[in-house]
């Protein structure tokens, strides 16, 4: 085994009775075939096709250590929500992978929505949640996905019910950092929406202070006929974090699946929407953002099946790239034989800020029927040096004009969310992290006094 | 106000303009007359700042300072303004929130306070209903799907806001019908002042009809050939510039 796989996997047994389910046998059936399979493949590498672009270089540097209760006791100053002064919205909070009563507040659920912590799910309906645990996801040929299997210590199972409409969006916080020692963490999610249901769930993850920690988390979302999930992703982890999130998604008749993952943040992150329609008129949306700097990477990689006839999906990726920053879109469409009049959009555009910055786009289609309509663009480039021009001359300070032209680019992608509240929220915040953001009134001042 | 003092200038390392000398004073409407090809863009992005444009011999003093030492906003906030042959479209910037920012940014470059939201609408509803100009084009992103005639009504929209001291205007005329064109001219006729001054580049003739100038200066093959008075735009008109395209070869 190799010497980082080992380390991963370190004290594997002497963890095990302390994780989620320690006394479901079949729980630990699953935690085993997981660490097997983590084992045999290892940590992935380049020479693997799916991550080609992407070396996790981070985890072969770092030694990182489980968390313990300690880390999960981290003060928090302030919470990392979309809706800031909001107490209706129900949110769920870990911190470090330990679930902090104290931050979250769940008094608000309607009748017919659960949502418990991992634990907590296991302990009080173990038999429901075997019925989808680990039954979305293929492990297979992820190794990540299967250390997450053998190593979940924390996340939140929600299920709506039947007929359930849930009007106001709920938040899954995760927050990590102020710890000794670099930490791993794994989130496990399980998300089922029944038929009929309708539900907004937004997952958080920030980092606080600085320091490496590594987040790699594992969503399952079940949506049932004629269901419709919104389902977005905020991703700000800290300087040094490397985060590893993927999705693992199946659709059934006629029923709806959106997300939007947003990424500002991390020294490395991934972030895996794998999203299977397998009901027929299913349709998923799968779009997202990101903004990176310095020398941070962020990768998006994303394979969408249209399994049964009568299926859409629409996937429109944006970012922003500056100094020596790195952005990776892996975007496949698989449309398998029987899935006739299968409609398929995919679309990826970066916005390269220096001439260092760099983005690698793999759109990929795959198409074993012959009655389809699918399309796919991927396009990279610099602020169009006309339009900056054009706001210069009026008079506009070259920052800010730049700033208006990057906005002006992202505003594009975050049409795409159709929760309106959602949105304004999610794009402020993403906005707020935009270079210049604050520079006018200062340079412009400064300018002005070396003149006079 | 203005002078231009044997201005080279190169694109691309290609010599375009190759000596020109205008003074302009303040008052004064000047046009630029010529074929395709003579320099007449390339003189108004120089005076605008453009990258690339640059200039290899020569200089332009506005009002005693140097232009070419400045950045293209500081020659915005300092009264300069070019009204462009091809405006930009800017697509996912709303034409109001453009020209605010606009505003205050010259505001704020001249000591002046920025507008508030009410004083800024207020100004824009006056300013539009003077040029009819539709508030549906203050809504819609800068100039995507403007026709060619609502661009150029959107330069004089962003001049009358900007209220500049030197105005330039880059074959405004082109694309316009009688009627735009007639709207666009009282638009700048309505800035004309003791002042100001502006600088007409166009091709054509008719738009001096409107907006009459107190000197016509033709350009043929990167310098000024010929300087006189308005009638020599009528002279124009008839021989057309085959005469200085022949004298500069």
């Amino acid at each position: 085994m190799h010497e980082i796989t080992e380390h991963l996997v370190k004290n594997f047994e002497g963890q095990l009775p302390h994780l989620p389910g320690s006394d479901l046998n079949w729980v630990e059936a699953m935690r085993r075939s997981g660490l097997e399979l983590f084992n045999d493949v290892g940590l992935p590498n380049t020479k693997m096709e799916e991550w080609k672009y992407t070396r996790l270089r981070t985890l072969e540097d770092t030694r990182f250590q489980p968390v313990n209760e300690g880390n999960g006791a981290a003060k928090v100053d302030q919470l990392p929500t979309l809706f800031t002064g909001q107490k209706e919205i129900p949110r769920i909070v870990f911190v470090n992978g330990c679930l902090r009563t104290d931050l979250s507040d769940l008094d608000n659920l309607p009748d017919g929505v659960l949502v418990h912590s991992l634990s907590g799910s296991l302990a009080y309906d173990p038999v429901w949640v075997r019925s989808y645990l680990g039954r979305i996801g293929q492990m297979d040929s992820r190794p990540l996905f299967a250390l997450n299997t053998a190593m979940m210590n924390s996340g939140a199972i929600v299920r709506v019910r039947k007929g359930v409409i849930v009007k106001s969006p709920i938040e899954m916080i995760f927050v990590a950092g102020l710890t000794n020692v670099p930490v791993a963490y794994y989130p496990r999610n399980l998300i089922v929406l029944e038929e009929n249901s309708q539900a907004t769930l937004i997952n958080i993850h920030d980092g606080l202070g600085v320091g490496p920690y590594f987040a790699n988390s594992v969503t399952e979302v079940d949506v049932g006929n004629n269901a419709n999930l919104r389902h977005y992703r905020v991703q700000t982890e800290n300087l040094e974090a490397t985060h590893i999130g993927s999705m693992h998604v199946r659709v059934a008749n006629e029923a709806n699946y959106e997300t939007f993952s947003m990424s500002a943040g991390g020294r490395l992150s991934r972030t895996e929407a794998f999203v299977r329609l397998e009901g027929e008129g299913a349709h998923c949306r799968v779009n997202g953002a990101y903004f990176m700097k310095g020398r941070e990477h962020c990768d998006n990689t994303t394979v969408i099946e249209h399994v049964v006839p009568h299926t859409k999906c629409r996937e429109v990726f944006k970012g922003v790239l500056d100094d020596e920053a790195c952005g990776v879109f892996q975007g496949k469409i698989i449309v398998h034989k029987d899935a006739q009049k299968a409609d398929g959009h995919q679309l990826s555009r970066a916005l390269l800020l220096s001439d260092k910055a760099e983005m690698d786009a793999k759109p990929e289609l795959e198409i074993y029927a012959d009655d389809v309509k699918c399309s796919h663009g991927a396009t990279s480039g610099q602020i169009d040096e006309s339009a900056l021009f054009y706001l210069r001359s009026r008079g506009i300070p070259d920052a800010l004009a730049r700033n208006m032209l990057i906005r002006s680019f992202m505003a594009e992608a975050f049409e795409e969310i159709t929760d309106e509240k959602v949105r304004d929220a999610m794009a402020n915040l993403f906005m707020h992290r935009l270079p210049a953001q604050c520079f006018l009134s200062e340079e412009w001042t400064r300018d002005k006094l070396s003149n006079e | 106000m203005l002078e231009i003092k044997n201005l080279h200038v190169a694109v691309d390392g290609k010599e375009i303009l190759k000596g020109i000398d205008l003074i302009i004073n303040a008052g004064e409407t000047h046009a630029i007359m010529g074929p395709n090809g003579s320099g007449k863009s390339t003189l108004s992005y120089t005076l605008a700042g453009r990258e690339g444009y640059d200039v290899t011999k020569g200089r332009i003093l506005y009002k005693h300072q140097d232009l070419g030492e400045m950045s293209p906003e500081e020659r915005a906030g300092n009264g300069v303004f070019l009204a462009f042959q091809y405006p930009v479209e800017i697509p996912g910037v709303p034409n109001t929130t453009f020209l605010k920012e606009a505003l205050n940014a010259v505001r704020r470059y001249r000591g002046e306070e920025e507008l508030d939201a009410m004083s800024f609408i207020k100004l824009v509803r006056q300013k539009t209903k003077e040029l009819g100009i539709s508030e549906d084009m203050l809504k819609r992103a800068v100039n995507v799907g403007f026709s060619g005639g609502e661009k150029k009504r959107n330069e004089i929209l962003q001049m009358a806001i900007l209220n500049p001291v030197l105005a330039v205007l880059d074959e405004t005329d082109s694309g316009l019908d009688i009627d735009a064109l007639k709207i666009v001219s009282d638009g700048v006729n309505a800035l004309r002042s003791p002042e100001r001054a502006t600088l007409v580049i166009t091709h054509y003739q008719r738009l001096l009809d409107h907006i009459v100038p107190d000197y016509v200066h033709v350009l043929a093959n990167g310098r000024i050939q010929r300087s006189g008075g308005k009638e020599l735009a009528n002279e124009l008109e008839e021989k057309g510039y085959s005469e200085f395209a022949e004298a500069a070869e």
